[in-house]
């Protein structure tokens, strides 16, 4: 049978925009993998089936009236829990916002919309991105399809699980140190991490604001660069969107590496890395050189404080994000509080999960006088630091090619502490606090058929680059496949 | 291994506006510590005359023309709050006599 679930975002749109499907049965097809897959994954908090339909009825009726349609007319697409959907109920995976529908659409999502894409629903996470497993959301943890007994990686848990399994055929996630791209890696995805400021913030559920980008995931470089072109571009309500012309990515994707210089960064290939791992990136290393790039060894030395600098700089944002959660304006509310000082820390030590309450204390900490110059101030001119060895490593190669987490993803539950957790942003935040772009690609599979990935990153705004770099090492690797359904394991 | 005091943790949690209970508080102590210890790192590095990173992006703010555009009618403005009333949110009383 013809499996529509099984096609690329850019066929279903071209199939789309031909008339040799329909959007409502492609939309249908979805919805019916949903629910196939979807009690085991646990990909999804919300489903908007009469939403998603509707979607797909108006872009068949635009095509029948001879309507020009978009670029993701008819793709079926997800949306992270931490990205306001208008009427739809977002929650950033938090009880302090059970049952909360926006009243607007963040920029990325109407520009979905307007590009034809049809949103099936919201996918789960860390609660307010706040992880690397899923495990912290308040609501379900999310299974990695490739083993439902490990972590899906976090925090963008769902919108990786569910590329993985199909229940979305292109999926929108946020990037503050790692998560879109840590979860691509352990669910067998592509995940872009744009440039900050590529894609306007609007809409998306602050965390730490010098941080936060939403990018897309998706089953090839192709789609993944196709939905960036859809979402990019200067937003009047984000005044951190880069007024820059639209990424010409999907025209760059063929160019090759021919030429190109790929630094491999020390740093980030410790002796005591993965084997897995480390091989991932020796197989990606090879496949750029074969394809006619030139790798040379490069130098980021301060990568060892990105961890601290990151664990001071986004808590820090966070405390201050956080604070407009006082159970007046909207979500969750304690009942009958003595006081507004006890609304205020009622309605937040029982809205809050437990990762939530500890970045916020953290971040209270350090911002609070005494201890500002040595935490806050401190961290942000490492930040500058790390930035700075970026700089020096980009005039002499185009871009960087690394791991994207230290290890294939790990069991459920097995995470010991926080500060292990926090751990395992070792080779994404960097990316992060230099604002640079970042892809996952996906580059083999361990022997237990865990996926692998690596991690390319590049200069400001030269996505195109990654995009181009990522599409090599995915045809050397063969496009990565679906995750086995029933899954693995399963009775 | 470092542990905040208790009374530092219950400072945190009034300055932060948040409820713990004891058994939060004895978890944060350790938890915190720990990230802290991890975090005090930093301080190796010589910063001397880096200056501060606040942003990604060198840019300055951007302004727009001093023109009303659309806003969201009040009623759905507060569509998302527990307890309304003739268009405003509703507190607890702050001033007592």
């Amino acid at each position: 049978m013809d499996d529509v679930t099984a096609l690329t975002a850019t066929t279903l749109a071209a199939d789309v925009r031909a008339g040799r499907r329909s959007a409502r049965a492609i939309t249908d097809a979805f919805l019916d993998r949903i629910a196939a897959t979807d009690g085991a994954i646990g990909a999804y908090l919300a489903v908007d089936v009469d939403g998603a339909r509707a979607a797909a009825d108006a872009v068949d009726a635009a095509r029948a009236r001879g309507e020009a349609l978009g670029p993701l007319a008819g793709v079926p697409v997800g949306v992270k829990d931490v990205i306001v959907t208008r009427d739809l109920v977002t929650t950033a995976a938090s009880k302090i916002l059970a049952g909360w529908r926006p009243p607007y659409d963040a920029t990325a999502v109407a520009r979905l919309r307007a590009a034809g894409a049809v949103v099936l629903g919201k996918l789960g996470c860390d609660e307010f991105a706040m992880g690397s497993t899923g495990e912290q959301s308040a609501w379900r943890a999310t299974a990695n399809p490739w083993d439902l007994a490990r972590v899906p990686g976090g925090s963008s848990s769902g919108s990786a699980a569910a590329m993985a399994v199909r229940s979305a055929a292109l999926t929108l996630g946020t990037d503050t140190g790692g998560s879109i791209r840590q979860p691509a890696a352990f669910c067998g995805v592509v995940g872009l991490k744009p440039t900050y400021g590529r894609v306007s913030r609007w809409g998306a559920i602050a965390y730490a604001s010098s941080l936060d980008q939403i990018g897309p995931l998706a089953a090839t470089v192709a789609d993944a660069a196709l939905a960036l072109e859809v979402i990019a571009g200067l937003d009047p309500r984000d005044a951190t969107s880069i007024d820059a012309p639209a990424p010409a990515l999907t025209a760059a994707l063929d160019r090759g590496v021919r030429g190109l210089r790929v630094g491999l960064p020390r740093e980030y290939l410790p002796d005591d890395l993965d084997p897995d791992v480390a091989a991932a990136v020796a197989r990606a290393r090879a496949i750029l050189a074969d394809a006619g790039a030139t790798i040379v060894d490069v130098s980021l030395p301060h990568t060892r404080y990105a961890l601290p600098a990151y664990y001071v700089i986004a808590p820090a944002e966070a405390a201050s994000n956080l604070a407009r959660y006082d159970g007046i304006r909207f979500g969750a509310r304690a009942k009958d509080p003595a006081d507004l000082d006890a609304l205020y820390a009622r309605t937040r030590g029982e809205g809050f999960g437990a990762e939530v309450i500890r970045r916020i204390m953290i971040g209270t900490y350090v911002l609070r006088a005494g201890s500002y110059d040595a935490y806050y101030r401190q961290a942000q001119q490492v930040r500058a630091l790390v930035r700075r060895d970026f700089d020096r490593a980009f005039a002499e190669v185009d871009c960087v090619l690394a791991p994207v987490a230290p290890t294939p993803a790990w069991p459920t539950g097995a995470t010991p502490t926080p500060l292990d957790m926090y751990r395992a942003d070792v080779f994404t935040l960097a990316c992060n606090l230099a604002g640079l772009p970042g892809l996952a690609v996906p580059c083999g599979a361990t022997a237990a058929g865990l996926p692998l990935g690596v991690q390319l990153m590049g200069r400001p705004l030269d996505e195109a680059t990654l995009c181009a770099a990522g599409q090599v090492i995915e045809r050397a690797t063969g496009p990565a496949p679906r995750a086995p359904w029933p899954p693995r394991g399963a009775a | 291994m470092k542990l905040l005091s208790r009374a530092e943790v219950d400072e945190l949690a009034h300055l932060a506006r948040l409820a713990i209970d004891d058994a939060t508080r004895e978890r944060l102590r350790g938890e915190l510590g720990a990230i802290l210890e991890h975090v005090a790192m930093l301080g190796e590095v010589d910063t001397a005359g880096v200056e501060p990173m606040t942003h990604a992006v060198a840019m300055t703010l951007r302004l727009r023309d001093d023109v009303p555009g659309p806003t969201l009618p009040v009623e759905v403005a507060t569509g998302g709050a527990a307890v309304v009333a003739d268009g405003g949110f509703v507190v607890p009383a702050v001033i007592r006599e």
